[in-house]
């Protein structure tokens, strides 16, 4: 039963992930040619390039931004559709639908929606500023090209998080709300003795899952600013993808690939230590 | 209200609030389903009321309409001469003790004593004396710093009293607070709330479906059926002189024995073959009317002189050790419990006859309303 399984994650995760640690120390290129082991020339390369150390700087200033977001959208969304509602179906349902959309139709949409000087965002910037804010260019502009991708990351994603947010909800027993209210705790205080401390492992979980995606950033800069303007969007992957397929360099992309793997390794094992149960 | 002594010796530093629990036309509606139907009761200061019923009786959500944890569709609820309908849970004097503990996880046996003063804003020297105290009365001390994944069933129960103890409620609710324990730490445990009511000697209020729990610990049983009152009364009074017929199958164990009866000349009583007169005035009820006749399992063989015999067809028999309770069949077909205190004189399949009393008899007319 699970072998269809194990063979498919064996052949395009495992062996590639593998595979390129070794390519990472030699010089081959993306058309098989004559390589030689060039040993740490590929690290040192890498990490001597300014272009690497923004595309750097650009991820984890996209992973500050939308982490919160994403996930405090999630959680407020969860909150909602975890309430006798009306439509509560429905809601839930529709707040999903983001989830399923491909992210390249929603960078379409977006792209519309983003359209300088006169898409619908910048029509509603200009209504309920009362023409006083003047249009944006959303993704032309490097001071709001990376808040316009994370308000669109955010939105295409956050249904995952919705759900698995919901999830940890349904497993807080009811009357743990009943004894709290008992106890003269307030809705907040409810929320804070109750809610966050019984949503504490999920909270790891979503934290951990959405840093580790944060930093994969690559299809809505691939598709929408090819990393620009002036580099304000270029991330990690999108350097690996424009040094390995537009560069055809192998070996060094398979190191901005390890060196990625390692910072995702370190901050997720820095998430787990910060949110241990200190108890 | 002054401080008092406690039973088990322990003298309680906070002065106790009592009160008295009204319930007036109380009703609760679940859309068109009527849950509880018109409940008048009243239960007095430090009194130890049980509502008893099977599942499905409304008994739990009485007791949450009491705690404020669901609303009351008609009617009043008055604590302590107050009412309450509108007052929030936390504001009616009122603690519960929850089935499932409901302990909050990530809080240490302290901080969930604790908490609903810390909620309060209390002095957290008042929150650690009135803790330490409560820890004591339920020999909780030396669990103070654990978390409730490292205590045991028991232990989590005495916390979740202790919480409520903490709190110095008007009235104590408990929850079906025993079923999840197994039997032997029920019972125990079952001694220790009749301890601390006599030591609190506050009014409570306690939900079971166990009609032993009812009976050991209640001052005052209320049996429900369908979210109607059917009778309210001490123990002993339900037992002995039950308003109908569901009252009197439900309190006992093993249940009442009933058999259709027919009233004959003369005031007689005929079922099952005996002829008995009947325990009512000549004449209450009129000739040929069709009766229920009840009689408990332990009041058949009494006296040396019975005032009747009927004979049973032994099915089975069930050995408790200084008793044994003989299952089986009378001529009508009817079963029959019939408690035996001469152990292993009965096998199955023999037929034998037992006695009975005439006072031991209840009737029952055919709407199961008890004839006296």
């Amino acid at each position: 039963m699970l072998l269809p399984a194990c063979i498919i994650i064996s052949a395009f995760l495992l062996v590639p992930f593998v595979m390129s640690f070794p390519i990472s120390l030699t010089n081959q290129r993306l058309i098989p040619r004559p390589y030689r082991f060039v040993g740490l020339d590929n690290y040192v390369q890498v990490l001597t390039d300014p272009v690497f150390w923004q595309a750097l700087w650009n991820v984890t200033r996209f992973t500050a931004m939308v982490v919160p977001v994403q996930c405090g959208f999630a959680l407020a969304m969860a909150l909602l559709i975890n309430q006798k509602i009306p439509g509560r179906n429905f809601f839930r349902g529709a707040l999903f639908l983001p989830a399923i959309t491909s992210m390249t139709v929603v960078c379409v949409i977006w792209g519309t929606l983003f359209q300088f000087p006169t898409g619908p965002l910048n029509q509603i910037v200009g209504f309920l500023t009362l023409g006083m804010a003047g249009p944006i260019d959303w993704l032309g502009d490097p001071r709001s090209s990376m808040p316009a991708i994370v308000l669109l990351s955010a939105w295409q994603a956050y249904g995952f998080q919705m759900v698995v947010y919901l999830a940890g909800l349904q497993n807080i027993p009811a009357d743990l709300y009943e004894a709290a209210r008992l106890d003269g705790a307030s809705t907040w205080q409810r929320f804070r003795f109750v809610t966050l401390p019984g949503l504490r492992q999920t909270n790891i979980f979503v934290l951990i899952i959405t840093t580790i995606q944060a930093f994969k950033l690559f299809t809505q800069i691939n598709i929408l600013t090819q990393g620009g303007p002036r580099d304000s969007t270029n991330t990690v992957v999108q350097y690996m993808y424009t040094v390995g397929f537009v560069g055809q360099k192998l070996g060094l992309a398979s190191a901005v690939a390890i060196i990625l793997f390692v910072i995702v390794l370190l901050i997720s094992l820095v998430q787990r230590y910060v949110l241990r149960d200190r108890k | 209200m002054k401080p008092r002594a406690g039973g088990s010796g322990t003298i309680l530093k906070w002065t106790l609030a009592m009160a008295v629990v009204e319930l007036k036309k109380a009703k609760k509606s679940f859309g068109s389903v009527d849950i509880i139907q018109n409940v008048d009761l009243r239960i007095e200061d430090g009194e130890f009321a049980v509502f008893v019923g099977p599942s499905g009786c409304g008994k739990s959500t009485l007791l949450r309409m009491i705690a404020g944890l669901e609303s009351v569709t008609a009617g009043e609820i008055c604590i302590d001469g107050e009412q309450v309908n509108g007052l929030d849970p936390s504001e009616r004097g009122v603690a519960m003790v929850f089935q499932s503990y409901a302990l909050y996880p990530h809080m240490t046996v302290k901080e969930n004593m604790g908490f609903s003063l810390r909620i309060a804003k209390r002095p957290k020297a008042e929150i650690e004396e009135r803790v330490a105290e409560a820890s004591k009365i339920l020999q909780l001390d030396a669990l103070q710093e654990r978390r409730p994944s490292q205590l045991s069933g028991g232990q989590r129960q005495r916390v979740a009293i202790g919480r409520a103890i903490v709190r110095n409620p008007k009235v104590f609710l408990f929850d079906e607070p025993l079923s999840n324990l197994d039997a032997e730490l029920r019972v125990a445990t079952r001694v220790e709330i009749a301890k601390l009511h006599e030591s609190l000697g506050n009014t409570m209020i306690y939900v079971t479906h166990d009609q032993t729990e009812a009976m050991t610990l209640a001052d005052k049983i209320v049996v429900l059926r369908k979210g109607q009152v059917e009778q309210v009364g001490p123990p002993l009074e339900l037992y002995e002189n039950p308003n109908n017929i569901f009252v009197a199958g439900f309190i006992g164990s093993p249940k009442m024995n009933f058999f259709e009866a027919e009233m004959a000349k003369g005031n007689k009583l005929t079922f099952a073959g005996a002829s008995v007169v009947a325990p009512t005035a000549k004449g209450a009820v009129p000739e040929g009317a069709a009766l229920t006749v009840g009689i408990r399992p332990e009041h058949f063989d009494r006296d040396e002189k019975p005032d009747g015999k009927i004979d049973v067809a032994v099915d089975f028999v069930e050995h408790l050790g200084g008793t044994s309770f003989v299952h089986g069949f009378l001529s009508t077909g009817e079963k029959v419990i019939v408690e035996h205190r001469d152990a292993g004189s009965v096998k199955s399949g023999q037929s034998v006859s037992v006695g009975f009393s005439a006072k031991d008899i209840r009737l029952f007319d055919s709407e199961g309303r008890r004839i006296r």
